[in-house]
């Protein structure tokens, strides 16, 4: 009693914990049920199929997971703040083939690149400014970009498919060496996770989501984290297109789309970041697009049909989504 | 009038922030019409006044969260625009606004560092969450409020600890000029007891001029030095706070409210 009133002692002590229930906390981590329905999926395949835990198969699964866990890093940070961009899919198609004619104007291979990624950027800020400045829902603008740069990916490529440059060896750390674009994903997804949790930037963005006008009155200029973390997620896009032109060595101007984008934000919701905004995680995303990596290569080295093979993963997906739902309920219900 | 203000300066420090002719619309409401308001250094003015009175859309401009339509600001004598929140607090300016600005998914401590983050050694600018979680149960043990664990998400807090870590927030930023809109609002008697010792406390220093918004007519004449009245957007009464009583503000808010409804 006296103790507890202390003023002194009143911040200073943390309660003293079990053990059980720091394992609780660590298994109530938005992560962890995912991480733990990974494992469950991993030995399962492993089981049915026997050929799941093969280096080629791994090779294979690390480059079907890669390109939705590096959109996820930027789609968790919109999420995050409370927005989204369904045009990301459109941007990654569109990257290579301006890095193709940058190459043909005579400018060497790393310089295209950076000159891509300038465009993707400039996409991004376009949609910020629309977004934030014009009150448009980040959901219609960029189902506006989405159809806008289409048009433009299909008039510049004519609707023909592109070779990547060749670069020599920075052909290989780009995307042609087996698990390179998995090791980028995996690069991004720590810069990310650091910028999310140990930047100014990452907790402003969990402040613009989770209560928009306290940021404000705090000083935060809401407007800015937003539009930047737009332009975050086009160059991520960008990035990501730029790595597939590489590992496959051409580039289809229809490549991409609503369904890698779709991915992205799946594996983010997944991973357990809220729909709703203010929460997320980018470990999450990277293991929750690894969960849909293994479904999907796991079901087709099952031999399952095409159709069946979207039932299950749609159910698949909505099923993680209750439990992460769930989960963060159970969270919010524990007492401390 | 004249004389309260001869008075203040007298026994206060030097003038630290004067608002005049302060006019705020938003659209077709005017919330502030033609406000003037002054407070020195060492003294505590009090703000009272009905609902929708206009009290924290002075102090938000006071914050340089709203731009005024007209009118001008002087901070420690010289005038300023204040064109935003961080312009304002590097002025000195800190305000617990009636919101509490709060984020409920962030820990105790990440809200009280909020956009004035603390920050490791180095190139990389990353945050030190360990000085500011140390700095932050130091605030709260100094305001004496009872927080088991600065980790916790703010949102699990009852409504007097949130308003706790609110007010220390604005209390450890080393503000120079401190704005609480009704800072006691969701306090138990025993925390608001607390917040208003260590305001008297911050009074005494000698150096930090003192705004707050309150409801409590009794409480607001015993802390502050001066109060001022406010009904739709005009300061209508203003007064020492030895000069005046609960009994006389309240006959005051009724004949304007009466003088309102009948002309
Ligand atoms: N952001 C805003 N947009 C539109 N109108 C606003 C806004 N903020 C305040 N108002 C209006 O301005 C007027 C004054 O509001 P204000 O919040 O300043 O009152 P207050 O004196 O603080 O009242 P209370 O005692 O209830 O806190 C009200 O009519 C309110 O509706
Ligand atoms: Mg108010």
């Amino acid at each position: 009693m006296q103790q507890r009133n202390d003023p002194a002692r009143a911040g200073r002590l943390p309660p003293r914990r079990s053990l059980a229930s720091r394992l609780m906390d660590l298994a109530l981590r938005p992560e962890a049920s995912v991480v733990v329905v990974a494992i469950v999926l991993v030995v399962y395949f492993e089981a049915t199929a026997n050929n799941f835990l093969t280096d080629a198969n791994l090779q294979t699964l690390s480059q079907f997971v890669a390109a939705p866990v590096i959109l996820a890093c930027g789609e968790i940070m919109l999420l995050i703040c409370r927005e989204i961009d369904l045009s990301v899919g459109q941007v990654f198609a569109l990257a290579p083939f301006i890095m193709e004619k940058a190459y043909n104007v005579g400018i060497p291979v790393p310089g295209a690149i950076v000159a891509a990624l300038f465009v993707c950027a400039l996409v991004g800020l376009v949609i910020g400014l629309i977004t934030v400045h014009l009150n448009v829902p980040s959901f219609i603008t960029t189902l506006g970009m989405f159809f806008l740069i289409t048009g433009i990916t299909l008039t510049i490529s004519r609707g023909f498919p592109a070779d990547t440059p060749n670069a020599g060896v920075l052909n290989n750390i780009l995307g042609g060496w087996g698990y390179a674009e998995f090791l980028w994903a995996l690069g991004l997804v720590a810069l990310m996770h650091i910028v999310l949790r140990h930047t100014r930037w990452g907790l402003h963005t969990i402040a613009t989501g989770g209560n928009a006008i306290a940021a404000a009155e705090a000083g935060i200029n809401i407007d800015r984290i937003k539009i930047g973390n737009f332009i975050i997620t086009s160059t991520l896009g960008g990035f990501c297109g730029i790595l597939e032109a590489f590992r496959i060595g051409s580039t289809d101007p229809l490549a991409g789309g609503s369904n890698i984008m779709f991915l992205g934000v799946a594996s983010g919701v997944i991973g357990g970041t809220a729909i709703a905004g203010g929460a997320g995680t980018i470990i999450g995303g990277l293991v929750g697009g690894i969960v849909l990596g293994i479904l999907q290569d796991g079901f087709t080295l099952q031999g399952i049909n095409a159709f069946m093979f979207d039932i299950i993963i749609g159910a698949a997906i909505l099923l993680a989504m209750i439990a992460n739902i769930q989960m963060a309920r159970w969270r919010g219900m524990r007492p401390q | 009038m004249t004389d309260a203000r001869t008075h203040a300066h007298q026994m206060h420090g030097k003038e630290a922030l004067r608002a005049e002719g302060i006019v705020k619309r938003f659209g077709s409401v005017e919330a502030l019409s033609g406000v003037g308001m002054h407070v020195a250094a060492g003294e505590m003015l009090g703000i009272l006044g009905d609902n929708g009175a206009g009290k924290s859309t002075l102090l938000k401009i006071l914050t340089g969260y709203h731009q005024p339509d007209a009118g001008t600001i002087h901070v420690n004598g010289a005038q300023q625009v204040l064109g935003s929140v961080d312009q304002a607090r590097s002025r000195g300016i800190e305000c617990v606004y009636q919101d509490l600005a709060l984020v409920n998914g962030l820990s105790i401590y990440h809200n009280m560092f909020l956009n004035r983050e603390l920050l490791r050694p180095g190139p990389f600018r990353l945050l030190n969450h360990r000085a500011m979680r140390e700095r932050a149960m130091e605030a709260l043990a100094d305001i004496g409020v009872n927080i088991p664990n600065v980790n916790l998400e703010v949102g699990r807090l009852s409504g007097g600890q949130r308003q706790a870590i609110a007010v220390a927030r604005a209390v450890h930023s080393d503000a120079r000029i401190l704005l609480l809109d009704e800072p006691l609002a969701a306090m138990g008697a025993r925390e608001a007891g607390q917040i208003i010792a260590l305001i008297e406390r911050l009074k005494a220093r000698g150096d930090i001029a003192i705004v707050m918004i309150a409801h409590n007519y009794a409480q607001t004449l015993e802390v502050c030095d001066r109060v001022m009245l406010m009904q739709h957007g005009t300061v209508t009464y203003e007064s020492r706070a030895a000069e005046t009583s609960p009994a006389e503000l309240l006959e005051i808010v009724r004949r304007e409210y009466r003088e309102m409804r009948g002309g």
